[in-house]
């Protein structure tokens, strides 16, 4: 993996300057992301808080290739230029190595864009999709998403008098991904760049399909103080609402274990989105949500140990 | 070399897209345009053609995949139908907004609902304001000449849009008829290398393409699509006159059939603009002047040189495949009536909505349009201006 010295003297391939919120989450992916590539890299994005930020003609804050058509055809749209790249390539028409990552929000890829997501990772494009998961459709003001997730008040499943936000429990992408069959999928999140960087750059060693899903924390539509983005990340990471693990060609392995798995109520308190949950009589609702965590990462660990690698 | 063969329209087509050999095909199957991209992936399959075939999940995907192909420095292409075409109608301004130069076969057919999988040109009118040029096929030989001639057109400098080529579904997409057919080094050279006007491959001068653009420049992209679309009436004429030149079929806007001594006519598109002139050479037979208007560019519409093509005329029957669902009548009769409306002479218009979900137009009912149109030129009267003809 690049050392820190190495990636500090790389080029930002997203200038500053784009009108994405203070404390945002989602640039901080892409610069990372980017950063992780050595190669000349193509980039797509989805409609959503990240194109329309970066984009605001006559300006871009993209360094490199950037196309952008619709909400729901990010994949579909990598998969045309990767087509391209392969077929002038294959008739000696451009040389080189090129990367190529598509972008998407929640709302535009486990939702709208999940039928252009599965088609593309199905028919094995060379790409790679990052998820920018902040789990509800925030461009438009926090509406849910399939990515929310179960007891988060949005504003078209708000928390009232006779419910308690979202009743669904969230659908997981990454698994639906891992079900793909395709030789990459892993977790990562917004604040641990070291993950970051060692996943994406192990994506880009890959030939084929490849998908990261990287919670985001969204200051606006989780109702949190700017300057917790990073920490949201780690709590995410250390309460296992949100863990961290790749899986390679089916062998699941586990990035990261806290040292001692904290409360799922210190990542949701310092949040507005959850903050009805806190009131004594959705304690039992609570009690829930932790229960459900602690089932999934029971489950994760043994899929780790069934289908991980051998050590 | 010429040769002379047996070709279905979907065959013609995918003939001319094998000869074209695009560098990127995303495709997705649908009736009656399925076999375009059936035969189409034998000839990848079989190494005929240098082409990289998406097969996608969608036709939404299938435009999404075609732009992307495109505007990455590909010439690219697809085919759909109905509610193929439907399911891409919100990518479609958006290969036209970014000027890209893409050519697709589209084989009219209905939309649903109900669903129905026969010929009629609702898909093709509900996207004739998209800036994408439509170019419409009486059979499988127009069909061929269109789409080698729709890739001229689209990747012209003063163009730089998409266009569609049509055919009637079954009607011609699976009629077999004898047609000619270049041969590949003729159709090479005359199509030529595509002209990447985008390159988005290219890392060491990235671009941004699909910006958000607000109010402050929107429009004036958007002004800069109708402005191509103007620009390219006359590069089609060009393009069309020349392909006489070089292969003895020359093509304008629309063909005349009998139409300048005639006193009145039908105007029509595609497939039934054959059973129209069969009946007006029996009617020319019995000494009436009737002619036939048959428009092969529906967009751009060529509104000036329809209105002096038509305005000599004492009644008109606007013969079309599409309902307007209480507008005034059909789409073209409205761009009929309204190009002639300038004119100080103009004949009487009458819409006929005939044919949806591929109902057979058949020889008695000219017969009672026709007839209909005499009585209105002789009488100078319009008995019902917006009419149904065939249905119960």
């Amino acid at each position: 993996m690049a050392t820190l010295k190495e990636l500090a003297v790389r080029e930002d391939r997203l200038t500053g300057g784009h009108r994405m919120c203070p404390g945002c989450g989602a640039p901080i992916i892409v610069r990372q992301a980017l950063m992780a590539v050595k190669e000349p890299v193509v980039v797509v994005s989805a409609t959503g808080c990240l194109e329309v930020s970066t984009t605001i003609f006559p300006y871009s804050a993209w360094k490199v290739p950037f196309l952008h058509s619709a909400f729901e055809n990010s994949a579909a749209t990598m998969s045309g230029v990767e087509a391209a790249y392969t077929s002038l390539k294959k008739q000696g028409k451009i040389t080189g190595d090129t990367k190529f990552i598509a972008f998407g929000g929640d709302g535009g890829t486990y939702d709208i864009g999940f039928q252009s997501l599965s088609g593309a990772m199905e028919r094995g494009h060379d790409m790679l999709y990052i998820c920018y998961d902040n789990q509800a459709y925030m461009n438009t003001s926090v509406q849910r998403s399939g990515a929310t997730p179960r007891g988060a008040s949005t504003t078209t499943e708000p928390a009232g008098k006779v419910k308690q936000g979202k009743v669904m429990t969230r659908k997981d992408l990454t698994e639906c991904m891992v079900a793909h069959n395709i030789p990459y999928a892993a977790q990562t999140i917004v604040g641990d760049w070291r993950d970051l960087t060692k996943k994406v750059e192990k994506a880009m060693s890959i030939k084929g399909p490849k998908f990261i899903n990287v919670l985001q924390p969204c200051q606006l539509g989780w109702g949190y103080r700017m300057d917790l983005t990073i920490e949201l990340g780690k709590l995410a990471a250390d309460t296992c609402f949100w863990p961290l693990y790749e899986v390679e060609n089916g062998k699941y392995t586990l990035s990261y274990t806290p040292k001692e798995k904290k409360p799922l109520a210190e990542f949701l308190k310092p949040q507005n989105r959850f903050r009805h949950l806190f009131k004594p009589e959705n304690q039992k609702l609570l009690e829930e949500l932790q229960a459900d965590v602690d089932r999934k990462w029971e489950l994760l660990k043994k899929k780790c140990d069934c289908f991980g690698t051998e050590k | 070399m010429v040769q002379v063969v047996a070709k279905t329209g979907n065959e013609a087509m995918a003939e001319a897209m094998r000869q074209i050999n695009p560098d990127v095909v995303a495709a997705y199957p649908i009736t009656p345009a399925t076999e375009i991209v059936m035969i189409f992936s034998q000839f990848v399959a079989d190494g005929l053609v240098d082409t990289v075939y998406v097969p996608v999940e969608s036709e939404h995907s299938a435009m999404s995949a075609t732009i992307a192909a495109s505007a990455a420095g590909a010439r690219a292409m697809t085919g759909t139908s109905s509610q193929g075409l439907a399911l891409m109608y919100e990518m479609l301004p958006i290969a036209s907004a970014l000027r890209l130069p893409i050519v697709m076969p589209e084989v009219n057919r209905a939309l649903s609902g109900p669903i129905n999988i026969h010929n009629d040109h609702s898909d093709t009118f509900a996207a004739r304001d998209f800036g994408w040029i439509q170019i419409f096929s009486e059979n499988s030989q127009e069909a061929y000449d269109n789409m080698l001639q729709a890739v001229k057109i689209a990747e012209h400098p003063k163009v730089k849009l998409p266009a569609m080529v049509t055919t009637d579904g079954f009607i011609i997409s699976h009629c077999l008829e004898k047609i000619e057919i270049l041969d590949d080094g003729t159709v090479k050279e005359y199509i030529g290398k595509f002209p990447a006007y985008t390159k988005l491959l290219d890392t060491s001068n990235p671009i941004t393409l699909g910006a958000l653009d607000l109010q402050n420049y929107y429009f004036e992209h958007k002004r800069q699509v109708a402005e191509a679309m103007k620009t390219s009436k006359d590069i089609i004429l060009e393009i069309g006159k020349d392909f006489g030149k070089k292969f003895g079929r020359e093509y304008g806007f629309f063909e005349k059939y009998k139409l300048d001594d005639a006193e009145m006519a039908i105007v029509c598109l595609g497939s039934f603009a054959g059973s129209a002139k069969a009946v007006i050479d029996e009617y020319r037979e019995k000494g009436v002047k009737i002619g036939l208007l048959k428009i092969r560019v529906y967009r751009p519409f060529p509104d000036e040189e329809i209105a002096a093509a038509l305005e000599h005329l004492k009644a008109v029957a606007v013969v079309e495949k599409c309902d307007g669902f209480a507008a005034k009548g059909g789409p073209l009769y409205d761009e009929i009536k309204s190009c002639l409306y300038d004119k100080k002479q103009r004949p009487l218009v009458i819409d006929y909505i005939t044919g949806l979900g591929g109902r057979e137009i058949t020889h008695s009912q000219i017969i009672e349009i026709f007839d209909e149109l005499k009585h209105t030129a002789s009488s100078g009267k319009i008995k019902e201006a917006v009419q149904y003809k065939g249905v119960r």
